[in-house]
């Protein structure tokens, strides 16, 4: 009897169509593009601001509020939300989970602990910003 | 008891006969408390005896009846027929060279269970013979959840990375390391961390978190490669910042 093993090829292009699963992760994947989209943003925030032209800035913040851009930034907020924050706060606690003596710390700890960090976080900086 | 007629779709290969695997449907009564492993152990006692596939324990302890069912990697004695639909179509697991008909090529996964050294590696002179290493029940407990692995390969089925690129250490293997990492009693953390921390290690996984999901014992390897990501950082800056780590 002679061995002759077949081989199923995975396809590189339409692999994440086999499962849910992998669809999912695939659109969680894509989100890099609105993380890239918004470090450019920021970018060139920063360098305005430091061009020192209260005009240029002023027209940077006029660009930013037409009704296009705001419903592009909730959306993305959304997004992010759904995609991103939600998923990876709930994974958290497999990167990082946390024994003390013999038990392990419950999961739910370490995921409010995440939520807490972020309302903290992001408190801290509206309120750099200026907005209370 | 209840019984149905459950229509089985087996996909069939035979490397003497077959240019490509095909689906032979066989109809099957089953008793409503059987898993599908039985159904399958029907056909091979009742309808034909040709059919090949792994099996052994028959209770979810030997990891060898692994198989995709309904396009899911799942273990056939665990996958109860009532939790089903009346059609089910089994074929071999994913991501492996098929040697015939329900049976894989393991002989991958096998090297790179190997490769990763999954035993207790000592640095200092080991405890005379008439004494033990002592480890107390927090430290077990740091991973003994990694000690449920059966190498049933349903994560590797389950894994895309894996699927993508063979040269990828894979799931079980990295699961099997971490959990040598973390007994306190092994010293060979140095020694893995070439492997792990390579290309094809730790580093490949997107966190898809496929493999955990369909494991059947709870192992969670998804975790274990995480948090392997997390001990590789925290390498990488200790050397950087010149303080002692494992590699020195």
């Amino acid at each position: 009897m002679s061995r002759q093993p077949y081989i199923r090829q995975m396809s590189k292009t339409t692999w994440y169509m086999r499962n849910q699963r992998y669809k999912v992760y695939v659109l969680r994947e894509l989100t890099s593009f609105l993380v890239a989209f918004y470090t450019f943003l920021t970018i060139f925030a920063l360098a305005t601001l430091a061009s020192d032209s209260p005009d240029r800035w002023n027209a940077f913040l006029a660009s930013q509020q037409g009704m296009g851009m705001i419903i592009f930034h909730a959306l993305a907020l959304l997004y992010f939300l759904f995609f991103q924050t939600f998923p990876w706060f709930k994974l958290a606690p497999k990167a990082m989970p946390v024994q003390i003596g013999e038990k392990k710390l419950a999961d739910s700890y370490i995921i409010i602990g995440h939520y807490v960090v972020w309302v903290v976080v992001s408190a801290f900086v509206l309120w750099l910003a200026g907005a209370f | 008891m209840g019984t149905r007629t459950l229509e089985l779709e087996v996909m069939r290969y035979d490397p003497e006969k077959d240019k490509v695997p095909w689906f032979q449907t066989y109809s099957v009564p089953c008793n409503e408390d059987w898993v599908i492993l039985d159904a399958i152990n029907y056909v091979k006692d009742n309808l034909d005896t040709t059919l090949a596939y792994r099996w052994s324990c028959h209770m979810m302890v030997c990891g060898s009846c692994g198989m995709m069912i309904n396009g899911e990697p799942s273990l056939t004695c665990k996958t109860f027929v009532r939790d089903l639909p009346d059609k089910v179509r089994v074929e071999p697991l994913e991501n492996f060279p098929i040697e015939r008909d329900l049976v894989v090529v393991l002989d991958d996964v096998m090297q790179k269970l190997h490769k990763v050294q999954p035993y207790i590696i000592r640095k200092d002179d080991p405890p005379p013979h008439d004494k033990e290493y002592i480890q107390s029940r927090g430290a077990l407990a740091k991973f003994k959840q990694l000690t449920m692995c059966i190498n049933c390969m349903c994560c590797y089925s389950a894994c895309p990375q894996y699927g993508l690129n063979k040269d990828f250490i894979g799931p079980a293997a990295l699961a099997l390391a971490h959990r040598y990492n973390r007994d306190s009693r092994d010293q060979g953390k140095s020694d893995r961390l070439d492997i792990l921390a390579d290309h094809d290690g730790v580093w490949d996984c997107s966190f898809v978190g496929a493999c955990s999901e369909v494991c059947p014992k709870h192992v969670d390897p998804a975790a274990a490669i995480q948090q392997m990501k997390v001990d590789g950082a925290m390498e990488f800056w200790k050397q950087k910042m010149g303080m002692p780590g494992d590699k020195s």
